[in-house]
């Protein structure tokens, strides 16, 4: 099998550029994830981030033939060959696939992703019915991977003023959570030109999402509640 | 030598896991000056991972209190447990699930509004009369709401995180107190020396241990064997979990909740063989029970597959409403790693290495005890540890389902308290000596030798390979010997054993030899303290010694790296309050 990996180390090269590999041995049911355990084996120089091996973790988020996912989850019989992989794009590099996620997760923290409660705390759980339960599906289960944000052409350029699609899905997630108690704060948070409003409805990111989230749908939903509000 | 950076802080807490997180909330909370050491940024630590649930005798489904639970857990760690702990432990639990609730822990839902609970194994009402269901659960995704509901809580707090650096060893004085520790940037390779009052350890687990196993690639028990290095030793290290249903031949879990939810077990004849085994329960028998029983129905060659090397897990039965609802990650996983879904299709399971019971000898608050120098065990002066490096013992030999997050959300609260205390009284740090800093920092050069030598990779595969052979669900003196013989090679090739990469940014193979010299010691414990147990209890089951011996047994292992060496110390049967469990014959 043919690889064509993204090769950077800062330490002994100038210039990023890409790297013909061949994998001798493939079996059936092998995941990239294994493929490019096995190219580390034959180089080990090789750097890739990555952890439980189930798409859990969120650690290997890459590009993989023009996409991101998660290499741990994507069958290498599906991949049309030279298969190409690079970092995540639009972040800094910093050695071959490993990308600095500064930006991500700064953006992350700044939507206040916790729950907010004003009330005095009780000795027993708050009540929340199945339906409102329900509306947290789809939301909670983000790991955090980036492949959304690092897709989506408006962080390319304002990584540090346009949220991105990965923190208003939190964003979303609290605000939609019959216990949080802060939605005028933040709603109030979001206003202005960047954080929001710079997402375009452009939907890479829901079509990269390895856990089929819908970070533009939340979106959606945010953008509804705002206008609600405002009137 | 150029001089090595340094931080100062109240409170070191090596792992970002639900363990040092819970502590981080706790200790930032309350205004002391944290640092969290991850390896991996915070939400990819392994608790990620977990998904059946959390016990807490909530008695929303149905009757249940503490004291029940408590008597589960004693007899569930086939008495090897500290019944001191495990009253500290159960007790303590509903209160913390609903803290948890309140952080935001997107728990399901029962139609009253109240949180989900499901049956899980070994769980009982009234001391082992019917079933309980105590297992509190967010889909089968629990581990994942409560790690990254802490971790945003600590955002709140305002802890402080240094995300992907990697801890080498731990730093102490001359007197024997904890200083801190050595780390290095992931990124630049930089080291980096964090000062603090008190250093605690929760590193969590080293399924790596083994070839087959549900543990992710960064449990490799570091802190363990940096306590090990340190002079502690660790604690009853020969009893590791087999959990009964991992994927076949791959190892991703499929949770106990599958079975909890009405999920049974099939041999070739699609015979429920767990009927057999555990007439009560069946296949909701403790985990050592049921993993035990797998292997023996592959074993008797009844095992199903063209190599009858498994058997099957069934849950269509239950249809597809619940396994969309209850299960939908363990769905996912079979569509993804199996190509089939389990609304028609039967799972391939065989046990597969999941959970050490064992690891750094604690008290209940999560001080780090230990018996220095042959004198009665003491406490190690700023040192503490919790979640799955460290042995309190809440699971003695065989843990139950859900006890786990239960462990690391208790004692990690309870060591965050004691550690508030110690800071009290410790207002000043103690001057760290420069030597100390220089012996951690020999173990990281060590891998700036050049030249030829064995890989890395290899001689890891080789270590798990030999775990799996010879310390698995079944073992025997004749086997476990030789198992000692080639770890003790395997530990002597790895002195020659050199790098091809030297260069310093994002080095990931630097971090797995360092990983690998901590599975090796790791390793060694483990074998050796399963070869000495003469006897068979909860996980560790002795073909040559079938039978549990109270008399001689009864007793804790401890594993010294200095001379390779085991001593023992007595179970604390007293509990705090209640009456003791002594021990009876284990039937479920
Ligand atoms: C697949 C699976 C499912 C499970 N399901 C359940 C369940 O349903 N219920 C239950 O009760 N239990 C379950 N368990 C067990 C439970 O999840 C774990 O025992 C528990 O989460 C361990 O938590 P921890 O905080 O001790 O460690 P971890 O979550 O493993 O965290 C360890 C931390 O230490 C850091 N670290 C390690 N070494 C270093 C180093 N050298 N330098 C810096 N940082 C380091 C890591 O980066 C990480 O942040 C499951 C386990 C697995 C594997
Ligand atoms: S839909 Fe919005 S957030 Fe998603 S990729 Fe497009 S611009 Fe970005
Ligand atoms: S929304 Fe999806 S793609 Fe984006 S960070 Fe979360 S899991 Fe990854
Ligand atoms: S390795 Fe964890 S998501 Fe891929």
């Amino acid at each position: 099998m043919r690889f064509k990996i993204y090769r950077y180390n800062p330490d002994t090269d100038t210039e990023p550029y890409m790297q013909e590999v061949e994998l001798k041995e493939t079996h059936p049911g092998m995941m990239l994830r294994d493929a490019l355990l096995a190219l580390k084996e034959q180089d080990p120089s090789l750097s890739f981030r990555h952890s439980c091996g189930e798409g859990v973790c969120g650690s290997d988020g890459m590009n993989i033939n023009g996409k991101n996912g998660l290499s741990c989850i994507t069958p290498l019989a599906e991949l049309k060959e030279p298969i190409e992989i690079r970092p995540l794009p639009g972040r800094p590099v910093i050695r071959d696939l490993v990308v600095d996620m500064g930006d991500f997760f700064d953006q992350y923290r700044a939507v206040k992703p916790y729950q907010i409660r004003k009330d005095p705390q009780k000795d027993v759980e708050i009540l929340q019915s199945p339906i409102d339960r329900d509306k947290l599906d789809g939301l909670y289960e983000c790991i955090l991977c980036g492949c959304c944000s690092t897709a989506c052409p408006s962080f390319w350029w304002n990584p540090k003023r346009f949220l991105g699609p990965a923190a208003l899905l939190q964003s979303w997630r609290f605000l939609t959570d019959t216990r949080d108690q802060a939605e005028q704060e933040r709603l109030d948070d979001l206003d202005g030109p960047y954080k929001l409003f710079r997402c375009h409805t452009i939907m890479n990111c829901l079509d990269v999402c390895p856990k089929g989230l819908s970070p533009t749908s939340a979106i959606g939903k945010i953008k509804e509640l705002m206008l609600k509000k405002a009137i | 030598m150029t001089k090595i950076a340094k931080r100062v802080f109240d409170t070191l807490i090596l792992g970002a896991g639900g363990a040092g997180l819970r502590a981080a909330l706790q200790l930032s909370q309350a205004d002391a000056q944290v640092a969290v050491v991850s390896k991996v940024f915070p939400t990819r630590s392994h608790t990620v991972a977990a998904q059946g649930g959390v016990n807490a005798a909530l008695a929303n489904v149905s009757e249940d209190n503490w004291h029940w639970h408590m008597y589960d857990t004693i007899k569930g760690s086939d008495y090897l447990g500290d019944q001191d702990a495990i009253e500290y432990m159960c007790r303590a639990a509903s209160k913390l699930v609903y803290e948890l609730e309140h952080y935001g822990v997107p728990f399901s839902r029962l139609d009253n509004g109240k949180i989900y609970q499901r049956p899980f194994g070994g769980q009982s009402q009234n001391f082992g009369a019917s079933q309980a269901t105590r297992t509190c659960a967010a889909a089968d995704r629990t581990g994942h709401a409560i790690l990254h509901t802490l971790y945003q809580q600590n955002i709140r707090a305002k802890s402080h995180f240094f995300d992907e650096y990697f801890a080498i060893d731990l730093l102490r004085d001359d007197e024997g107190t904890f200083l801190g520790a050595l780390v290095i940037d992931i990124a630049t390779g930089e080291p980096l020396v964090i000062e603090a009052k008190t250093t605690f350890i929760a590193t969590g687990g080293c399924g790596q241990l083994f070839r087959t196993t549900t543990n992710a690639h960064i449990n490799t028990g570091d802190g363990m064997a940096m306590a090990l290095r340190a002079g502690v030793p660790l604690q009853d290290m020969e009893f590791f979990q087999f959990h009964p249903t991992g994927i076949a031949g791959k190892g991703m879990l499929i949770t106990e909740g599958a079975r909890g939810e009405g999920g049974y077990l099939l041999n070739k004849d699609g015979e429920r063989f767990m009927e057999r085994y555990a007439p009560n329960v069946k296949d909701l028998a403790s985990r050592d029970v049921v993993s035990r029983a797998i292997a023996t129905e592959v074993r008797e060659g009844r095992g199903c597959g063209p190599k009858g090397d498994h058997v099957m897990l069934q849950i269509a039965h239950l249809g597809a409403d619940v396994v969309k609802k209850r299960l939908p990650g363990i769905r996912d996983l079979c569509q993804t790693f199996l190509h089939i879904d389990p609304i028609d299709t039967a799972i391939p399971v065989f046990p597969t290495a999941h959970y050490v019971m064992g690891g750094i000898p604690t008290d209940r608050h999560g001080q780090v005890v230990a018996t220095f120098h042959d004198g009665p065990e003491e406490v190690v002066s700023g040192l503490y540890a919790a979640g799955e490096c460290a042995c309190v013992s809440v699971h003695g030999a065989n843990r139950l389902g859900g006890n786990s997050l239960l462990d690391i959300l208790v004692f990690g609260r309870a060591a965050g308290n004691q550690i508030i205390k110690h800071l009290k009284e410790h207002r000043y740090h103690k001057p760290l000596q420069e030597d100390a800093i220089d012996k951690a920092m020999q173990r990281l050069e060590r891998w700036d030798k050049k030249g030829e030598g064995e890989s890395v990779a290899t001689l890891k595969a080789e270590l798990k390979q030999v775990m799996e052979n010879h310390c698995s669900v079944f073992r025997t003196a004749v086997v476990m010997q030789e198992g000692v013989d080639e770890i003790k090679k395997i530990r002597e090739r790895l002195k020659d054993a050199r790098l091809q990469d030297h260069s310093r940014v994002f080095n990931t193979s630097r971090i797995e030899a360092l990983e690998l010299e901590n599975l090796v010691d790791i390793s060694m414990a483990t074998m050796l303290g399963a070869l000495a147990r003469e006897e068979s209890r909860g996980a560790h089951s002795r073909i040559d010694f079938p039978t549990r011996d109270d008399k001689t047994w009864m007793k804790h292992s401890l594993y010294h790296l200095d001379g390779d060496r085991l001593d023992f110390k007595p179970v604390r049967t007293k509990p705090l309050t209640v009456e003791t469990f002594p021990p009876k014959e284990r039937v479920y």
